[in-house]
């Protein structure tokens, strides 16, 4: 593409979902379709950012044109390019299901309709700043605008169960920044920047460090739900509205994630010891053998797919054992980047099916959805297409992503990590085939009457399809990832002899 | 240094405390208040940080004030919070064992 290169295109993926935002408030009635131009202009936005990452290399935008340290730059390698491109498919896909979902006459709607919009393009905002900046401190504050706005949109669903969650999430969320902030604060002390492309080549040793690496640490992970601190985020995804579940589960856990790598893969790989990714990764292994025992025995079935989340969760962490300070580390890596994207897609598509299911459904337990595949056809195809990447099967982004991560725990002599990795796919086929054999359960006479709309059910399929779609075209964004990437190595490693 | 090191004890203390009342506490609005302890006391940490030279040094005054509008919003949004907490569930706390009881009609008289 001409001129490509030369656009400056790291101010619009903020600038744009911020104007949508306020917009969408002050024009209150016309909000939908503010939010759905909004949304097509920053989803454009965010893939041509990583179209120019992949063909230009790493991008820098100097806000004001002050620079670091006195400015706040933002910059786009290729871990942020695709956080901002996944943002934009699951974005894309949420805002037409949304413009649906909130569609009705009664005045609980119409309250929450007004409301979504700029909610959810502001907590848009803040995900992709999130995503591109490149000053620690500016992290914070979009960590902040994230976790309010997120907190919001689960409260627009207004039951006492919402409330008590979001309650629970806004106190969780709040005591995860404020350890941030601390530790950001200490490191300020160690190194004398907030950049962290200078925090990276300063030395950091000694206690400060530790104990700032520390500080974040803890933060991140509480605020990730990492098992044992998990215990906020079922409530707050399992009683939130639809759209907002899927863009919790799909997209806001990934954003404390990926800052979490941005610290221990960039920042400070020489603090991280034998210790921290042990221990990272048997909270890890954790979190994915309890998610999916209490995905299996879950009674609800948006509990099911928000305990899914939690066990997923899990898989990620074994990216530091398996890539951080080891030589050749690209393959897991690799897989922990391709099972966020995967997970992100299939999740979100679950999600959204979950709301269009339990709209028909009896009532909202799993044995509710009795019969609801002769009714929603489309909707329990792409539930299960969504379930069949969780698993990992082939050839779907799942697969792909779990077959980087048990390679390199094979090759790297780590095997004791592939039977986490085996032992949570079977777990994710039990509970996912436990909410499938309800659905396909005949009930005598005609299917239960519901409404269906065909923008829901699609937008929730088509989610599940790029799901999907992410294990044929896995090889390009791996070749994106290799962009100003912090470890080396081949796609897939030789077992050492 | 002494005052220095007062200051950034004193932080480590408030935040140690806010994060006492913040778990023991079941009262929203004592949770809430225990939460900006807690900011306090990293506030605090961070502006004994600055003072350790004889100039202080600006960049750690700019976070706090930013943490101090951030804390401000998100206090006004927690409080908001829990006045509907308290208007949906009869209850200013997060006790669900106690909601779910009373929902299915075999709840206890909630105290005070």
């Amino acid at each position: 593409m001409i001129g490509l290169a030369d656009l400056a295109l790291l101010p619009w993926v903020v600038a744009l979902p911020l104007g949508g935002a306020v917009l969408s408030f002050v024009l209150r009635t016309r909000a939908p379709f503010v939010g759905l131009v909004t949304a097509l202009a920053t989803a454009a936005a965010g893939l041509l950012l990583a179209a120019q990452v992949l063909a230009a290399g790493v991008q820098r935008h100097l806000v004001g044109g002050w620079g670091a340290p006195l400015g706040i730059d933002l910059q786009a390698d290729g871990l942020s390019a695709l956080m901002v491109a996944m943002t934009a498919v699951v974005g894309l896909g949420v805002s037409v299901y949304g413009s649906a979902y909130f569609a009705g006459g009664n005045e609980d709607t119409a309250h929450q309709r007004a409301y979504f919009w700029p909610l959810w393009l502001l907590l848009w905002t803040a995900l992709n700043a999130l995503f591109v900046t490149a000053d620690a401190f500016n992290a914070y504050v979009t960590l902040e605008l994230l976790g309010l706005s997120a907190v919001a949109l689960v409260a627009l669903a207004a039951t006492p169960a919402a409330l008590t969650g979001a309650m629970r999430y806004l106190l969780v969320g709040l005591l995860g920044s404020l350890l941030y902030l601390l530790g950001v604060g200490l490191l300020y002390g160690a190194a004398a920047t907030l950049d962290l492309q200078q925090l990276a080549q300063a030395p950091l040793s000694g206690r400060v460090a530790a104990v700032a690496l520390a500080a974040i640490t803890a933060g991140l992970v509480l605020k990730t739900a990492l098992f044992p601190f998990h215990f906020w985020l079922p409530p707050a995804h399992a009683s939130a509205p639809a759209p907002v579940s899927a863009v919790l589960s799909a997209l806001v856990v990934k954003a404390s994630f990926y800052l979490l790598l941005r610290f221990w893969f960039f920042v400070a790989p020489e603090l991280a010891s034998a210790v921290l990714t042990t221990g990272l990764g048997l909270l890890g292994a954790a979190a994915v053998l309890w998610g999916g025992l209490r995905a299996l025995t879950a009674e609800r079935l948006k509990l099911v797919v928000a305990y899914s989340t939690v066990a997923q969760i899990g898989y990620l962490f074994l990216v530091f054992p398996l890539g951080l300070g080891q030589p050749e580390g690209f393959t897991a890596w690799g897989g922990a980047a391709l099972l966020v994207l995967a997970h992100a897609t299939a999740k979100a598509a679950m999600f959204l099916s979950a709301g269009v299911i339990l709209k028909a459904a009896a009532h909202d337990g799993v044995s509710g959805i009795d019969g609801t595949a002769q009714a929603l056809p489309v909707t329990i195809f792409a539930f299960a297409l969504a379930g069949v990447s969780l698993i990992g099967l082939p050839p779907t982004g799942g697969f792909a992503a779990k077959w980087l991560l048990l390679n390199s725990a094979l090759a790297s002599g780590q095997w004791w990590w592939a039977l986490v990795l085996i032992a949570g796919s079977l777990l994710a086929a039990a509970y996912t085939f436990r909410v499938l054999a309800h659905a396909f359960t005949r009930l005598p006479g005609d299917p239960p009457p519901c409404v269906r709309s065909r923008r829901l059910e699609w937008s929730a399929l088509a989610l599940a399809a790029t799901a999907l779609a992410l294990g044929f075209v896995a090889t390009d964004v791996l070749e994106l990832l290799r962009v100003g990437a912090p470890v080396q190595g081949p796609v897939l490693m030789e077992r050492a002899p | 240094m002494s005052a220095v090191l007062a200051y950034g004890l004193a932080g480590a203390a408030l935040i140690a405390i806010g994060l006492y009342a913040l778990i023991v506490r079941r009262h929203l609005l004592r949770k809430i208040l225990a939460m900006n302890v807690v900011g306090n006391g990293v506030f605090l940490v961070l502006v004994a940080l600055a003072k350790r030279s004889a100039v202080p040094d600006p960049v750690p005054h700019a976070m706090v004030l930013t943490g101090i509008v951030v804390a401000v919003s998100a206090t006004a949004l927690a409080l908001a919070l829990a006045v509907r907490v308290r208007d949906a569930t009869g209850q200013a706390t997060l006790d669900e064992r106690r909601g779910t009881a009373a929902e299915a009609g075999r709840g206890r008289d909630a105290p005070g």
